[in-house]
């Protein structure tokens, strides 16, 4: 039989192919298996240049801060409406190219939020080129590093007329009286991030969350009795305060301040809802605000309208969800025309 | 034998339930969870350990004070007598002239013998002995007879690993700075992303793998009783290894990254360069193992043969290609980060310790039995645990409940190894006063213990439900790549160090290292732990996100400190071991010649 003590020949090749056996059991069969998903129906693949932007994103090493995976507990449904199923990967995790491996977009580190689904919670392209320049800028607290490399500092003079410039306020710039023009990487990496967005399931929702006790608690409460009662302050902290700011003074140069703004405090509601629901594009000098009405309810609209129209002193009345709602059905009138 | 197998099988049966009961996920009573609790009772263990050890210094230091007190006292004493009548003092003085007129010839035990030290028994006179703040440690005793050409080796090699170490560390204390500042620069190849890897990969394959492998060299050849096989190889093995950490090193600052994945950062090219030195190092020892002038390998050498062989094998499988687009690549992330971990830095460690800690103490290892059914088990249980690093992820969930049910299986090699070293330390306790190398011992095998432990708990869905992606898996990291590992690698290096060059590095340096290293890391991890568990419990909250990362702040700026401590003791073991192997060979050899232990077959 085998003396493992004596024989060294022996005791070399059976730690090894005992080791063998194990890995291709617990590792290279599951491998191979999960490699063989399929990609959702509608499903949209990378683009040529979201595809770059997915190689700034490992470039610069994101996954080291960023997940990308909602996993299957409640916690986590604040990042996608539904956990993540290997098929999401199907486009973004191929090999990069002979030199380097399938990207490790999953990540084990939430340093940073999730990213899963920050296409959808942050589609504004003004938003993500002021934060990669200086994440201090639209995010005061935030730990993340700037990337300015990304980006170009330009004279007035030397301005092309397709660049991209982005407003950055002037606390934050280096030399005053540059402009700041991004660079194909940092729009090829805005447009990878507009691009994660979680692909609705064919089958309607699917897997749910496992939740935590406390939360079925609070939830039964306020699905039930205190569905008007949403919170418009947080609503507005997740939704808005990103761009706006919890202060509701926006960035100057970048996006509008709310406080005191004649559309916010105006007695008739019609037009801030609008543009929550539409989006806006009407001041050149401030970022293009995109539109909300797919991700918030008429419930949460009218929460949040309702916040901003009483909080920072501004002193306008209250925004119903019936408000919300005929406003809905008139814009589908009216694209229907 | 019998008696443990049947508890393992028992134990297996239980495992499983105990996780199943585990899936009903509640916060509301987070704080008497199994897991958590396990959790807090380990970071206790450390902390009495430290107390422990503390206590023994000053009670030394007490000791020397009350030794000052009896002194003062005769003082007094000798005042007395000065204040006493001059016809008192007369008598007295008569009695004792007479008393000292009596006189012993001399030679009542020796005879007309000279007196002088044959045997060397004695090493050092001092006639200072008790310094007040620092204990006198034995010095080594021994120098060993050991061939030039493996001297040269092992400290190059543990000179290459002290380098990465001090960069490695640097390039992590100013990662950690970054969280405190993230404006300290604006240069890509300085930013956090680039820079996390370039930390890790450093100190795993620069410092952890070069000070192995170099005191494996040691081990191997004297646990086999023969010269090295190949002298040349092993440079070329050291040339790679570094080349592959300056490559890789330089790659990822350019933005060179083979896609994120932990550990698995260095591009395959550069990857290739450290298998192929592992290659040839297997092949070095294997070949030494074989011409071995002794019938048993010793447990050592299973220990580091197995861990060459598996790290080639999982180098390999984690960088083919063949299966790894979607989430096939996660499927090996979580098998490759982890096995590196577990079947590279954990058993080669282990095996030097087999040798390492008997030696320090001179004497035969506890069981030997007990470390074989250590290394089966290791290499059953480690090799299956790697998807604990993706609970709650989209992997299968059969894959993630294999996972955990084999990291709570980790208990069983983690115990026979803890038990076989304290036991083997038992009996032995007053040495660590005594020596300066028992204590990183000792603290290694407590880390051992508290931070696999902690590791198998931390795998349970509970605790994962509250810790993943907090930084409490950053503090996990460092109480086992640093507390384990590291420790075990300096106790062995300054077990060994002087002995081949003759030059014991200063007592109170080596303390000094000791002290900040373990305060520096008990500082490190229980920031970490107790904010990573303010961040999960916000995230669980709902909360926003960014208040996460306010929260944070105050544990960040502690986890800095304690980083500094760290970073401070790499550099005094820097100056340590500048001075152990600086003219080493212009260090007389031995000064007791004649007693040279020999290295004689059995």
């Amino acid at each position: 039989m085998f003396n493992f003590h004596k024989d060294h020949k022996n005791l070399v090749l059976t730690a090894g192919a005992v080791f063998i056996a194990l890995s291709i059991v617990v590792a290279i069969l599951p491998a191979f298996q999960m490699q063989e998903t399929e990609p959702i129906p509608n499903e949209k693949p990378l683009t040529d240049n979201e595809r770059k932007g997915l190689h700034v994103y490992v470039t610069e090493n994101c996954m080291a801060c960023h997940t990308q995976q909602v996993r299957n507990i409640a916690m986590d449904n604040v990042w996608g409406d539904r956990p993540s199923i290997p098929s999401d990967y199907f486009y973004s995790k191929k090999r990069l190219d002979l030199w380097r491996q399938s990207p490790s977009v999953l990540g084990s580190e939430r340093t940073g939020p999730d990213l899963t689904s920050i296409g959808e919670r942050q589609p504004s392209e003004d938003w993500h080129l002021l934060h990669l320049y200086n994440p201090r800028a639209v995010v005061s607290e935030s730990v993340m590093p700037s990337y300015p490399w990304l980006f170009e500092e330009v004279d007035s003079v030397s301005l092309q007329k397709d660049d991209k410039i982005v407003a950055v306020p002037k606390e934050f710039l280096n030399k005053p009286g540059k402009k700041i023009i991004a660079s194909e990487e940092a729009l090829q990496l805005v447009d990878y991030l507009k691009s994660l967005q979680q692909t609705e399931l064919p089958s309607g929702n699917f897997g749910d969350f496992i939740p935590a006790l406390e939360k079925i608690q609070t939830e039964g409460m306020s699905d039930g009795n205190q569905s008007g009662k949403l919170d418009g302050a947080k609503l507005f902290s997740q939704a808005c305060a990103a761009c706006h700011q919890e202060t509701g003074k926006g960035v100057i140069g970048a996006f509008p301040s709310l406080v005191g703004s004649d559309i916010v405090n105006d007695e008739n509601s019609e037009q801030l809802i609008r543009i929550v629901i539409q989006g806006y594009d009407a001041r050149t000098d401030y970022g293009v605000m995109p539109p909300f009405g797919d991700q918030l309810s008429d419930a949460e609209i009218a929460a949040i309208t309702t916040h901003e129209r009483s909080s920072w002193g501004n002193n306008a009345p209250e925004v119903t969800e019936e408000d919300v709602k005929k406003i809905r059905e008139f814009i589908a009138t009216e694209l229907n025309q | 034998m019998k008696k443990c197998m049947i508890r393992f099988f028992w134990l297996l049966i239980i495992i499983p339930n105990v996780l199943s009961a585990q899936e009903k996920i509640t916060t509301d009573n987070w704080l008497s969870s199994p897991g958590i609790i396990g959790t807090f009772t380990l970071i206790a263990i450390v902390l009495v350990i430290a107390i422990v050890i503390l206590f023994v210094k000053l009670n030394g230091y007490v000791d020397t004070i009350k030794r000052k007190q009896i002194d003062k006292n005769r003082i007094a004493f000798d005042d007395d007598l000065v204040a006493m009548e001059e016809g008192e003092i007369d008598a007295i003085l008569e009695r004792r002239k007479s008393a000292l007129k009596y006189k012993l010839t001399g030679n009542e035990l020796a005879g007309d013998d000279e007196v002088s030290d044959e045997k060397g028994l004695l090493q050092r006179i001092d006639n200072d002995p008790d310094n007040a703040f620092f204990d006198e440690k034995k010095k080594t005793s021994l120098s060993l007879e050991t061939p030039e050409e493996l001297k040269k080796i092992v400290i190059y090699y543990i000179g290459a690993a002290t380098l990465w170490l001090v960069l490695g560390t640097l390039v992590g204390q100013y990662l950690g700075m970054k969280f405190l500042w993230p404006e300290m620069d604006s240069q890509s190849w300085l930013s956090f992303g680039r820079l996390r890897p370039v930390h890790t990969n450093m100190v795993f394959w620069g410092w952890s793998s070069l000070a192995m492998i170099g005191l494996g060299y040691f081990v191997i050849a004297r646990t086999s009783n023969v010269k090295i096989y190949n002298y040349k190889w092993a440079w070329y093995a050291w040339g790679l290894i570094n080349a592959t950490v300056i490559l890789g090193s330089l790659c990822l600052m350019a933005g060179i990254n083979n896609g994120g994945g932990e550990y698995r950062e260095y591009i395959w090219p550069v990857m290739l360069l450290f298998a192929i030195g592992l290659v040839i190092t297997f092949i070095n020892f294997y070949k030494t193992v074989a011409t071995r002038k002794i019938s048993e390998i010793y447990i050592s050498n299973w220990f580091i043969l197995a861990s060459l062989i598996w790290t080639i094998v999982l180098a390999i499988i984690g960088y083919l290609p063949f299966y790894q687009n979607g989430l096939g690549e996660t499927v090996i992330q979580g098998y490759y980060m982890h096995q590196g971990v577990g079947m590279w830095f954990m058993t080669f460690t282990l095996g030097l310790v087999y040798y390492f800690l008997p030696s320090a103490l001179n004497k035969p290892i506890y069981s030997y039995s007990l470390g074989v059914l250590a290394f089966w088990t290791q290499m059953f249980f480690y090799t299956m645990i790697g998807t604990h690093h993706f609970v709650f992820s989209p992997l299968p969930w059969w894959l993630q409940t294999v996972a955990i049910v084999f990291s709570a299986g980790m208990f069983i090699p983690v115990v026979a190894g803890t038990t076989n070293f304290l036991m083997t330390m038992k009996g032995s306790w007053n040495h660590i006063t005594k020596s300066y190398v028992l204590p990183f011992f000792l603290v290694g095998t407590i880390f051992y213990f508290v931070g696999s432990t902690q590791g198998s708990l931390q795998a349970f869905r509970f605790t994962n439900y509250v810790w993943h992606f907090t930084d409490f898996n950053v503090a996990h990291s460092h109480m086992t790549m640093y507390g384990i590992i590291a420790f075990f690698l300096w106790a062995s290096i300054y077990a060994i160090l002087p002995k081949l060059t003759g030059k014991e590095p200063s007592q109170v340096f080596v303390g000094a290292h000791f002290w900040l290293a373990f305060i520096g890391l008990f500082a490190y991890m229980v920031s970490l732990m107790a904010g990573g568990t303010y961040k999960g419990l916000s995230w669980i909250e709902g909360e926003p996100f960014i208040e996460s990362v306010i929260l944070m702040k105050p544990y960040w700026v502690w986890r800095a400190i304690g980083g500094s401590l760290m970073l401070a003791s790499h550099l005094v073991f820097a100056y340590n071991f500048y001075y152990m192997v600086k003219d080493y060979r212009r260090v007389k050899p031995s000064t007791q010649t004649k007693n040279v232990e020999e290295i004689t077959a059995q």
